[in-house]
């Protein structure tokens, strides 16, 4: 039973302030991914938690006690490092032992823990050998044996299986997906990937130079980003952006992608929607993943005609750059719908899957058709 | 790699091999004259053209660890007879061993001033490495105001040739009453070696990662228990490079040695000199003493050698 909380955490490093003021409430059991580009204070945030870091200014609650003042060594905590970190002058069995050690367990109860932990990660077979003969994948995986065995309040992962290669990546993740689900400890997981981060968080936090932008599942982040950043963030190919104007024509709304020839059809409450948003054109931004752009290769009621750009084939579906005026939006259609770039097709936008933000502000306008 | 040589990188390459290997033979010269002369026969030490085949003996080792004087005449039978093998050796070279009037055999002042040259080189090595290693460790780990001023100031500490302070030195000493003891030389010593022990450390402990004493704090140890947990093995490398270089330096050291000690805490370096002075000299016996001078160092050295060898921490952190 482990519940984290901080409240209002803030950090600098010398003048660059690295956390502003972040609040977060991580529930017993959670998976909790912290997800950002390199720099966003993801990492710093983590090591905060663990004790390796000092905060400024907040509190950091660990089942309601604040440990801010409190050494690592004490707060019950598990780090597993990007880099590892085995003691390369250990066997694998010892360095697994090493945090038991710490407690000065008697010597049984070390060796069933260990042999416990080594059944569960499977790596039993090299509890004799040092962490120089190991492949990265299990490298990895006595990291995590070494954080498993103390059964520590929260494990905390930085970027555990960064340095691996994307197909070990991938196996990894199931990995440590079946892992929680087996041991359910609260575990906060460090990542700049979002699809490691959409696999494996029962929530996702996104974080943007030191602010946190979104915390929610990965449907919640994927389906309804709060702003532009994590829009863009989350999801790949990256979310279409355009600046549009929107007008009420015969019962519809037009929207009107800028320096485009014709205008996409949207629901007729849209306009109203905007308008009570406070959204105004001008500062209105339309955001659309590529699924949500739907392509017709006839002329249909409600498509506008676009030119089929460039196709990328991906196997199993084909990335398509539609022009649309000036603008290029990406569509996603099923594999070799469009035969040749130059055709000309149909495009229109799933109004259930558009997103309209702030285009100043970057803020959604939480618009659901 | 397998790249084909052409016929006159070839004869180069041997050119290379030949030059190489007379410079070695050059360096190794004075190494060999020593040691065979240890174990020459005395009239064979000065011969010329050097004496290269003879029968070695132990004779000189012998007359090197004891006191000896001059025999006026041939010993008497029955006290060749009553001798033991050792000092029939000298009797042998027209010497006899000095006893005491209880018939205790004299030592010469060799063995003290050898046991001297390990207790103040062994002593002022761990003195200097341990120092230097936590030292190294402090301004490794931790960010500190006037970091690099400090290091630098460390260093500077090396930078004056000892010559200029070893008479300051020396009344200094006098005045406190360490001139001639152990713990005077060890003193210096340390202090010597202790500026070299903490750079080549902190070179060693930067490349320690982080992550690895963060691992063990986060594991419930303290910094202290991380240090000599994780730290120190991972810097065994390094230690034995640091140990090997201030125990040669130690061990070596003449000028501060000849000046601050003379009886009681002298060592061998400024002893062994000091016998070529008196009389006709026996050159197998300061060769003998040279011989087993050059031994301690040679063997420290071979023991430490796999941890000379890097390599032993590689590919346990990924990056």
């Amino acid at each position: 039973m482990t519940q984290i909380e901080l409240r209002g955490i803030e950090k600098h490093f010398g003048a660059v302030q690295v956390i502003k003021n972040l609040n977060l409430a991580i529930a017993d059991n959670e998976f909790i991914v912290l997800l950002g580009q390199s720099g966003c204070g993801k990492t710093t945030t983590l090591r905060a938690i663990a004790g390796l870091e000092t905060i400024d200014e907040g509190d950091i609650l660990i089942d309601g006690r604040p440990v801010q003042h409190i050494k690592a060594s004490h707060r019950d905590i598990a780090f597993v490092f990007q880099s590892f970190s085995l003691y390369p002058h250990m066997t694998v069995f010892e360095n697994i032992a090493f945090p038991l050690r710490a407690t000065r367990g008697n010597r049984a109860d070390i060796e069933r823990e260990v042999q416990a932990v080594a059944k569960t990660l499977q790596i039993t077979h090299l509890l004799a050998k040092r962490p120089s003969a190991l492949s990265g994948g299990d490298m990895q995986r006595v990291a995590i044996g070494r954080a498993l065995v103390r059964r520590p309040k929260a494990m905390l992962m930085d970027e555990p299986i960064g340095a691996l290669d994307a197909k070990l990546r991938e196996e990894m993740r199931a990995e440590i997906k079946r892992l929680h689900i087996k041991q359910g400890s609260t575990t906060i997981y460090v990542t700049h990937d979002q699809v490691e981060a959409m696999s494996l968080a029962d929530r996702i936090v996104v974080m943007h130079e030191g602010v946190l932008q979104q915390v929610g599942t990965p449907h919640e982040v994927y389906a309804r980003p709060a702003n532009m950043f994590v829009a863009q963030f989350v999801g790949s190919p990256v979310m279409n952006m355009a600046e549009v104007t929107v007008s009420e024509d015969m019962g519809h709304a037009r929207v009107l992608v800028r320096g485009a020839p014709t205008a996409f059809d949207f629901p007729s409450s849209l306009t109203a929607q905007l308008a009570a948003a406070g959204a105004e054109n001008g500062n209105l931004t339309l955001g659309v993943r590529p699924e949500g752009v739907l392509v017709s290769r006839e002329a249909r009621e409600g498509f506008v005609p676009v030119e089929a750009h460039i196709i990328e084939p991906l196997g199993s579906h084909d990335i398509i750059d539609l022009q649309v005026g000036a603008q290029m939006l990406r569509a996603r259609t099923k594999s070799g719908f469009v035969p040749r770039p130059g055709e000309a097709v149909w495009a229109r936008i799933n109004p259930a899957q558009a997103h309209f933000f702030d285009s100043s502000a970057g803020t959604s306008f939480g618009i659901s058709l | 790699m397998a790249a084909v040589q052409t016929r006159s990188e070839r004869a180069l390459n041997r050119v290379a091999i030949a030059a190489v290997l007379i410079i070695t033979l050059l360096f190794l010269a004075p190494i060999y004259w020593i040691t065979s002369t240890a174990f020459k026969p005395r009239n064979l030490a000065t011969t010329i053209p050097p004496t290269v085949i003879f029968e070695p003996e132990i004779s000189p080792f012998v007359k090197l660890f004891t006191k000896r004087s001059q025999l006026r005449a041939a010993p008497e039978p029955d006290d060749y007879a009553a001798a033991p093998w050792w000092e029939r050796l000298v009797f042998d070279g027209g010497e006899k061993v000095v006893r005491s009037g209880r018939g205790d055999v004299q030592l010469s002042g060799y063995p003290n001033r050898f046991m001297n040259s390990l207790i103040v080189a062994i002593t002022s090595t761990v003195l200097a490495v341990s120092m230097g290693t936590f030292t190294a460790y402090g301004f490794s780990r931790f960010k500190m105001k006037g970091e690099a001023d400090l290091l630098f100031f460390i260093l500077s500490t090396r930078m004056l040739p000892p010559v200029v302070v070893a008479i300051p030195m020396f009344l200094m000493y006098r005045a406190v009453g360490l001139n001639d003891t152990h713990w005077g030389l060890i003193i210096l010593y340390t202090a010597f070696n202790l500026s070299f022990s903490v750079w080549l450390m902190k070179g060693f402990i930067d490349e320690i990662p982080k992550e690895y004493e963060e691992a063990a704090l986060v594991d419930g140890y303290t910094r202290l228990e991380a240090f000599f947990k994780i730290v120190l093995p991972e810097a065994a490398t390094g230690i034995a490079a640091t140990a090997v270089f201030c125990f040669i330096t130690a061990w070596n050291e003449y000028a501060f040695a000849l000046i601050m000690t003379n009886r009681r805490a002298q060592t061998a370096p400024p002893f062994i000199p000091s016998q070529v002075g008196s009389g006709l000299p026996d050159w197998t016996v300061i060769a003998a003493g040279t011989f087993l001078f050059l031994l301690p160092v040679a063997i420290f050295t071979f023991l430490l050698r796999n941890h000379l060898l890097r390599g032993m921490s590689f590919g346990a952190i990924r990056k």
